[in-house]
């Protein structure tokens, strides 16, 4: 296991020296910059027209939500981006031989890559959403209403996608493994869509669609579960955010979503010790 | 006139099977192989590859381009799985990790991680290796010295040559000072003093009594550094010669001429185990040092002009060309 921290080590290095993580950081908080200063002047709004502190704080609970929303996405973005060369490419371009000629299983190698990148995501994962958070806080006095459950079913989906990308990282090329991981979640994006207007017109069949997009890839279930766990139920029911809680991944769904994050991990980790290099 | 090649090409390869291995304990061996073979889909990379590798020897591993070279070394690495056979490397199965922890590997086009400085890539391949921090701080600049990359310590690879990048591969290949080193076409990329420093070092480490297994395709380099040479051909070892014994026993003629005909090209192979006409140039391998007169004599009273006729010793690579034909290019 030691050389798997060796790995894990040389993976976050990676990330700082060729700067991913740090034009991460900066674009993370030039987005929490923004959102602050947009919460700002729509709070400025708000008094200006003597809006009533209960319809406030529903509006705020909404944008929050639309703040997280895009969050996730730069999650979804950055987990996919950072990560999807790095067995592809070292495969491709010969470096990995260096390393798997050395006394080091291949699953360390692997399972070292993961953390770095586990690792790197977490960090940033908890700045932007502890850090929108606070924010809103802070300005408006609204936050999250389980903002550690939703801060953990993001990271669990950034984890899903990680351990989706190095699954077919040990098959595809770079580009292949890209299209697919992000045709993979576009397509759960779509299905939990399909879900939230089935369940919302009830339309049973709808409903069965987005179910079987989320077996398929869980990624979306769990930003809907995210959802479900930061957003007050009244800002729910009032229609102030533009997530519905019509249809909400039950704790079920989380617990497949957790079991194919370790299956697809143990699934790649299986592929690279039987492929050629 | 074109290419006239030996007629008896074809038989040499049926009567050049590789000897039967003789029996080495198996305590020194570096390297034993049992009928590897690969096979990618439809086509046979590596058809049965055996061969035993002794310990402490500088060990040349020659054939024409997609001989199944690199898929044999790759296979001994555990880089390339096997479709089938068996093989041992320093003792073990291969893929063993006590064993890789004494095996190093310069890859024939070296490439890593290009944000690391010379140093840190040295280091980091030390500590895979298990080797102490207090070792790997004396360790690391002496491999850069060795390499003469020290000037360049605190370079990023991304700013080294093809060269240089030759070199820092070679410096973590014999950062664990392996027992067994392979080297996939070391000189790739090298100057003349690059490529004097990898012959150095391949003595050197002869002298520490490691193993080298040599992968290369400068037939001239192989000829100067190897004990023992294996020819391999579409998957297979043709041959596997001995460098001393080659050196003494193989006679051949160039000569220059005009006017042969086939029948007298027919004719020469009585006193030669190959014969290969192209344009003017006539080279035979002699069945023995004492033909020479002989093939002057037959070749002026068939009326053939002969312009220059010189005995030489052959080369690795006129026997290169020998065993594997004139048409397979390097």
């Amino acid at each position: 296991m030691t050389h798997a921290w060796i790995m894990a080590g040389v993976t976050f290095r990676e990330a700082a020296r060729k700067k991913i993580l740090w034009m991460a950081l900066a674009a993370g908080v030039a987005f929490l910059l923004l959102f602050s200063l947009g919460l700002h002047f729509q709070m400025e709004s708000f008094e200006d027209n003597h809006v009533r502190g209960f319809v406030r704080r529903q509006a705020v609970s909404g944008i929050l939500m639309m703040g997280f929303y895009a969050i996730d996405s730069l999650v979804v973005v950055m987990t996919v981006l950072a990560s999807v060369d790095t067995l592809s490419g070292e495969i491709a371009s010969g470096a990995i031989q260096a390393i798997a000629t050395k006394p080091v299983s291949r699953w360390e190698v692997l399972a070292g890559k993961w953390l770095g990148f586990s690792f790197m995501l977490s960090l940033y994962i908890a700045l932007m959403v502890i850090g929108i958070d606070t924010l809103a806080h802070f300005l408006t006095g609204v936050a999250a209403r389980h903002i550690l459950r939703g801060f953990g079913l993001i990271w669990m989906e950034s984890m899903l996608l990680l351990s989706v990308t190095f699954f077919f990282g040990t098959w595809f090329s770079t580009l292949t493994n890209g299209v697919l991981t992000l045709g993979l979640h576009g397509l759960a994006f779509l299905g939990g869509w399909l879900e939230q207007a089935g369940a919302l017109t009830h339309t049973p069949k709808a409903v069965d669609v987005g179910i079987v997009a989320s077996i398929l890839m869980p990624s979306e279930s769990l930003w809907r579960r995210a959802v479900f766990e930061m957003q007050s139920p009244l800002t729910t029911a009032l229609n102030f955010s533009p997530f519905s809680g019509a249809s909400v991944p039950s704790p079920l769904m989380i617990g497949y979503a957790t079991l194919y994050v370790v299956l697809f991990f143990f699934l790649a980790i299986q592929r690279l010790e039987k492929r050629d290099l | 006139m074109g290419v006239v090649s030996s007629s008896i090409r074809d038989q040499e390869a049926e009567t050049l099977q590789p000897e039967p291995l003789p029996t080495v304990p198996r305590t020194e061996l570096a390297i034993s192989a049992r009928r590897l073979r690969k096979v990618f889909e439809d086509k046979i990379a590596v058809r049965g590859l055996t061969l035993d590798v002794r310990r402490g020897e500088v060990f040349g591993f020659l054939g024409p381009n997609g001989a199944g070279k690199s898929t044999s070394v790759k296979m001994l690495l555990d880089l390339v799985k096997p479709s089938s056979g068996d093989a041992e490397v320093l003792g073990r199965p291969i893929g063993d990790l006590q064993a890789k922890a004494r095996i190093g590997f310069l890859p024939e086009h070296f490439r890593f991680y290009d944000w690391l400085t010379a140093t840190e890539l040295l280091r980091l391949h030390g500590r895979l290796y298990d080797i102490p921090p207090e070792a790997l701080r004396h360790r690391v600049p002496t491999m850069l010295e060795t390499v003469g990359l020290s000037p360049h310590s605190k370079k990023q690879l991304r700013h080294f040559s093809k060269g240089m990048l030759q070199r820092i591969g070679l410096a973590q290949s014999l950062i664990n000072e392996p027992d067994l080193l392979f080297l996939d076409e070391p000189t790739s990329g090298l100057d003349p003093v690059g490529r004097r420093l990898v012959r150095d070092i391949i003595k050197s480490e002869r002298e520490r009594g490691a193993t080298v297994f040599l992968n290369s395709h400068l037939l001239s380099e192989v000829e100067v550094t190897c004990d023992r040479v294996a020819f391999i051909k579409a998957g297979e070892v043709i041959e596997i010669r001995d460098m001393n014994s080659f050196a003494e026993g193989r006679n051949g003629i160039r000569a220059r001429v005009t006017g042969i005909s086939e029948d007298v090209l027919l004719g020469l192979h009585a006193f030669a185990s190959s014969v290969l006409c192209d344009s003017e140039l006539l080279t035979m391998n002699l069945n023995g040092p004492e033909l020479a007169p002989r093939v002057l004599r037959y070749l002026v009273e068939h009326g053939v002009e002969v312009f220059e006729f010189t005995p030489v010793r052959l080369s690795l690579e006129d026997r290169f060309l020998e065993i594997l034909g004139a048409d397979h290019g390097l």
